[in-house]
């Protein structure tokens, strides 16, 4: 019987010498060609991604803890509900309003929140007001790449943000079941905004957000607890007093402004002196600032961090 | 030794242990397939409370229910139940004080001291002790039945302190904790009614 030698590859399976050679640029296009197509989607490769000094070197947690482990109350109040919950929010088109205090006050779409500055990936520690902590590799620059675009005036001096709110999208997200009022706010001091580590982060390891975890463009705050770190972004207002931020109204007594990761101040029903690194059985005692206190202590000279919770 | 044959009661009790176990080979399963959530801890811990709770609940509701369901027989599931309400209990309690917390001494106790909702859930915990110690026909018969009857009206005490107890912990969302809340309230509310009924029928047939 004879049988059949396969061919040889053939030609035209073989990548054409000039895109070979252009191969770099090649790939660098892809996210490109997704951007165009306004079809950000979520867990797409990010490319060109640059490595930070801020990083930390700390084992990372995985990808299934990141993103199946979430406080993102408009998508559920379980831990495991936002994961489930969200896979159909849509987050393209998607604008980020830029205003207030500033001299060019205008929006942007997610295309140009990608491009405002290089992106990095940052390695930072994430600790939660309710005890438990984790390592993510960020993907994004610093928020005041953003803001210096705009061009502050004097006259600002906090910087208020809004999380997309919906109940088409986010049929769970009524201020009843979420228990906090909506839409979801946060601030920052201007001096916090401005700081290298206060981060625009628009993905993790190496991709675009999940929905879950704040697409398509949410805060990182790495010294603060999570709550701070404001998901899915949809207004940055640079204001002149101190902005409302949602835990601090629901409840003031348990939640400060300020919100400083710290071992010494306990949240009233339970203490702040450990914490839970997931995948980890035994607690490790909670750092001032959650570890960053020789970048961003200074910040807090002289305030009473104990009345400034 | 010849057995008693099954009745219907015996495999009713059976059938009893089988639901009352199955959140165990639940938890179990899920612990096999590693799917206990990113924090796994804290999953047992919430869900080892959640069936304390609603085991609470179930023994509460066995009176009311044999009541108005004209089932005398249901008092023969009253104190297994019971004491899966305590099973749960003292797995969510161990959970608490031997995994998460590791035995640190420490910090458990500062926590009894200062966390009013930690302190509220050993309230609910050590009241169920003494339902769970005293729950066999030798103690009826020690204590006699009023007596028995009367400690064991603390199981009141475990539901309120059950539902405070979750109702502090919460972030925000107090929706489960209303819920027990509503259905611990109706099964005392009940009794309340019984009892001023029975109460103002009894002096009505002996006037002062």
């Amino acid at each position: 019987m004879l049988i059949k030698k396969p061919a040889d590859i053939r030609y035209s399976e073989v990548t054409p010498k000039h895109v070979y050679l252009n191969r770099r640029s090649f790939l660098a296009g892809i996210p490109a060609a997704f951007l165009g197509a306004r079809e950000l989607l979520a867990g797409a490769k990010l490319a060109n991604v640059g490595k930070s000094k801020l990083s930390i070197d700390e084992k990372q947690n995985t990808y299934k803890d990141v993103s199946t482990y979430n406080n993102y109350y408009e998508f559920g109040t379980q831990k495991e509900e936002p994961s489930q919950n969200s896979q159909k929010f849509k987050t393209s088109p998607w604008t980020v309003s830029v205003e207030g205090h500033v001299a060019k006050p205008r929006k942007f779409s997610l295309e140009e929140i990608m491009a405002v500055a290089p992106l990095e990936e940052r390695i930072y520690r994430h600790r939660c007001v309710e005890r438990w902590s984790i390592v993510v590799p960020w993907v994004g620059y610093s928020l005041s790449e953003l803001l210096k675009k705009v061009e502050p005036t004097s006259k600002a001096t906090f910087v208020a943000f809004e999380t997309y709110w919906d109940l088409k999208q986010m049929p769970l997200a009524t201020p009843e079941r979420a228990g906090i009022p909506l839409p979801y706010v946060e601030g920052l001091r201007m001096d916090e905004a401005m700081h290298p580590l206060t981060m625009l982060s628009v993905g993790m390891f190496g991709e675009t957000l999940p929905p879950q975890d704040g697409a398509p463009v949410r805060l990182t705050v790495p010294w603060k607890y999570g709550f701070k770190s404001i998901k899915s972004i949809v207004k940055i207002k640079l204001v002149g007093s101190m902005p409302p931020a949602t835990w601090n109204i629901t409840n003031a007594h348990e939640y400060g402004f300020y919100s400083n990761v710290n071992p010494t101040v306990d949240h009233p029903r339970w203490s702040q002196s450990k914490e839970r690194r997931l995948g980890e059985f035994r607690e490790r005692p909670t750092v001032i600032f959650n570890g960053y206190g020789d970048q961003v202590a200074s910040l807090y000279a002289g305030m009473d961090l104990k009345k400034y919770y | 030794m010849p057995r008693k044959p099954w009745t219907r009661v015996t495999w009713f009790k059976a059938a009893v242990w089988l639901l009352s176990l199955s959140p165990v080979f639940w938890l179990a399963w899920r612990a096999w397939n590693q799917d206990l959530t990113a924090n796994p801890i804290e999953y047992i811990t919430h869900f080892t409370g959640d069936w304390t709770i609603r085991f609470v609940v179930f023994t509460l509701a066995v009176t009311p229910l044999r009541k108005l369901l004209k089932q005398p027989d249901l008092i023969k599931f009253r104190r297994l139940i019971g004491l899966f309400a305590f099973f749960y209990g003292t797995l969510h309690f161990l959970t608490w004080f031997a995994v998460d917390k590791f035995f640190d001494v420490h910090e458990i106790l500062a926590d009894f001291v200062k966390r009013r909702f930690i302190t509220m859930g050993l309230i609910a915990f050590l009241s169920l002790i003494p339902l769970a110690v005293t729950s066999t026909k030798g103690w009826i018969r020690r204590m006699g039945g009023k007596r028995w009857q009367k400690l064991h009206r603390l199981i009141y005490v475990t539901g309120i302190a059950a539902v405070i107890h979750y109702y502090w912990l919460v972030k925000s969302d107090i929706r489960l904790p209303l819920l027990y809340a509503t259905l611990i309230g109706l099964l005392l509310g009940y009794r309340v009614i019984v009892y001023s009924r029975t109460f103002s029928a009894s002096s009505l047939k002996n006037p002062r």
